[in-house]
């Protein structure tokens, strides 16, 4: 997104575009990132329930990729992650690794 | 027809108020604003006018109110002096900032410690650089004037910004004078029906205001405020002749006195001017060309405009009624000093601090700094660039 001139932006700070948050894409907040692995995913979708920022995208009923546009890697769902005999479905990954 | 009356400069500028009638006001009191407000909250009470009255717990609460309301989408006043102004300090900002035109009388006087009452310029001088516009006034009819001219400026599309109309507590606020008052619906005809822009209670059009601005916007919404500061010089001159067609009386961004050809002079606000153009008056009847420079517009302060005005001058005085401690002189004198600077050729300068905390000026103190000023014109020596006047030593 190309940053406005001071000449274009609007008086006082006010937005007037309604619901426009969608524009701001906070994924470069992140350091670590949530990894999914699907052979251990048992589809229980708590990922999708604990994500404060509706980052995990679920098709069909069933879990989908990340979107990593808005996530900011708060490692939520990693910890929620009941995963598959022991062995999780979501993994924190260090960013630039 | 204008009416001819005997009030005080609160009485003079709460009528104003009522004339425009403006939908809302956030009332706490502080002398000597106090009986402004009063007066206003009996038009309300006696349904003279259809503002909605906020009773506040505090002036920090009163400039909030004004915000949330301006933001709203209405027409909005308050009034203040002194540690009233100090406490709404950090909305004075966020007004400006948000671009809310809310107007403001202030009734000027000293700021505590020691606490004081009486007329000083120390509560306006702290607010000078919070983005609002400042119109400051000698008497009571240039505080009715200012107070129905900064509605028009304040909510010029292209400004959007918060006024101040200053007068001198006591001095003004509570003498007598004599005035004019102008018709109602003339004062309603010239302020005009209120422009909203952006409000918040249009739900058709949602809006958000207040967002958090990081580093990458901040910079750019200082910029462009800047930049609306450059052009209230122009909006204050075209509403000053639309009201002197109405009125007759001429207003500029400030008001020379006997200055073309002078050679000494004084820059002093509000009150004090009278006094002093009586002594340029004896001085000019001795054959000495003296002559005064009061500001008016002092927020944005036109620098290019005065260091024009002055730079003939071969010295000057600004008597500062408030001081910058730490900062070595006077804020009128900055100011000064700095429009004159771009040129080479320019006055000698000095700096009177005068009437702090309501102490009398009297033609004395005029006719001492005009004869210091003979001198440093004569000799091109300064004795002192900055001292108190009228302080026992």
């Amino acid at each position: 997104m190309k940053l406005k001139s001071w000449k274009e932006v609007n008086p006082g700070a006010v937005i007037t575009d309604a619901g426009n948050s969608r524009e701001f894409k906070t994924g470069s907040w992140r350091s670590f990132k949530p990894v999914w692995i699907e052979e251990n995913c048992i589809q229980c979708l708590f990922c999708w329930m604990y994500c404060p920022d509706m980052a995990i995208k679920v098709k069909d009923g069933k879990r989908a990729e990340f979107d990593y546009d808005f996530c900011k890697g708060c490692g939520l769902c990693a910890l929620e992650c009941p995963g598959k005999k022991g062995k999780k479905a979501i993994i924190m990954v260090e960013e630039g690794k | 027809m204008a009416k001819v009356v005997a009030v005080t400069g609160n009485e003079a500028v709460a009528n104003a108020l009522r004339q425009v009638n403006p939908d809302v006001c956030a009332v706490y009191p502080i002398t000597p604003q106090t009986e402004m407000m009063q007066r206003f909250s009996s038009f309300v009470s006696d349904g003279q006018v259809k503002t909605e009255l906020i009773l506040v717990e505090s002036e920090h609460s009163a400039m909030s109110s004004c915000v949330g309301a301006s933001a709203a989408g209405g027409r909005v006043i308050t009034a203040t002096s002194s540690q009233g102004l100090a406490l709404m300090w950090e909305i004075l900002f966020i007004a400006s900032g948000t671009r809310l035109p809310i107007v403001m009388p202030v009734v000027n006087r000293a700021l505590s410690a020691p606490l004081n009452i009486h007329g000083d310029h120390s509560d306006a001088m702290g607010a000078r650089d919070t983005g609002w516009i400042q119109l400051w006034s000698e008497n009571g009819q240039e505080a009715y004037d200012n107070t129905i001219q900064a509605f028009r400026i304040a909510e010029h599309m292209d400004i959007r910004l918060p006024a101040m109309i200053c007068m001198d507590g006591f001095i003004i606020s509570h003498s007598i004078e004599r005035l004019e008052y102008l018709d109602d619906q003339d004062v309603q005809a010239f302020v005009g029906k209120f422009k909203q822009l952006n409000p918040l209670l249009d739900i058709e059009h949602p809006v958000s205001y207040g967002p958090l601005i990081l580093p990458d916007y901040y910079m750019e919404y200082r910029r462009a405020q800047a930049e609306v500061a450059t052009k209230v010089a122009q909006v204050v001159l075209d509403v000053a002749d639309d009201f002197a067609q109405l009125s007759g009386r001429k207003y500029g961004l400030f008001e020379t006195y006997r200055l073309d050809d002078a050679e000494i002079g004084l820059v002093i606000l509000n009150s004090a001017a009278g006094t002093s153009k009586d002594v340029v008056d004896e001085f000019r009847d001795r054959g000495i060309k003296a002559g005064l420079f009061k500001p008016r517009l002092y927020r944005p302060f036109p620098y290019e405009e005065t260091g024009e005005a002055l730079k003939h001058l071969k010295a000057l005085c600004v008597l500062d009624r408030a001081d910058c401690f730490g900062g070595s002189f006077g804020p009128v004198f900055v100011d000064i000093a700095t429009s004159l600077y771009p040129y080479r050729e320019r006055p000698i300068l000095i700096n009177k601090i005068y009437g702090l905390g309501g102490r009398d000026y009297l033609p004395g103190h005029a006719e001492l700094v005009l004869n210091e000023l003979v001198d440093v014109a004569q000799t091109g020596t300064v004795r002192n660039y900055k001292e108190y006047i009228g302080v026992r030593e």
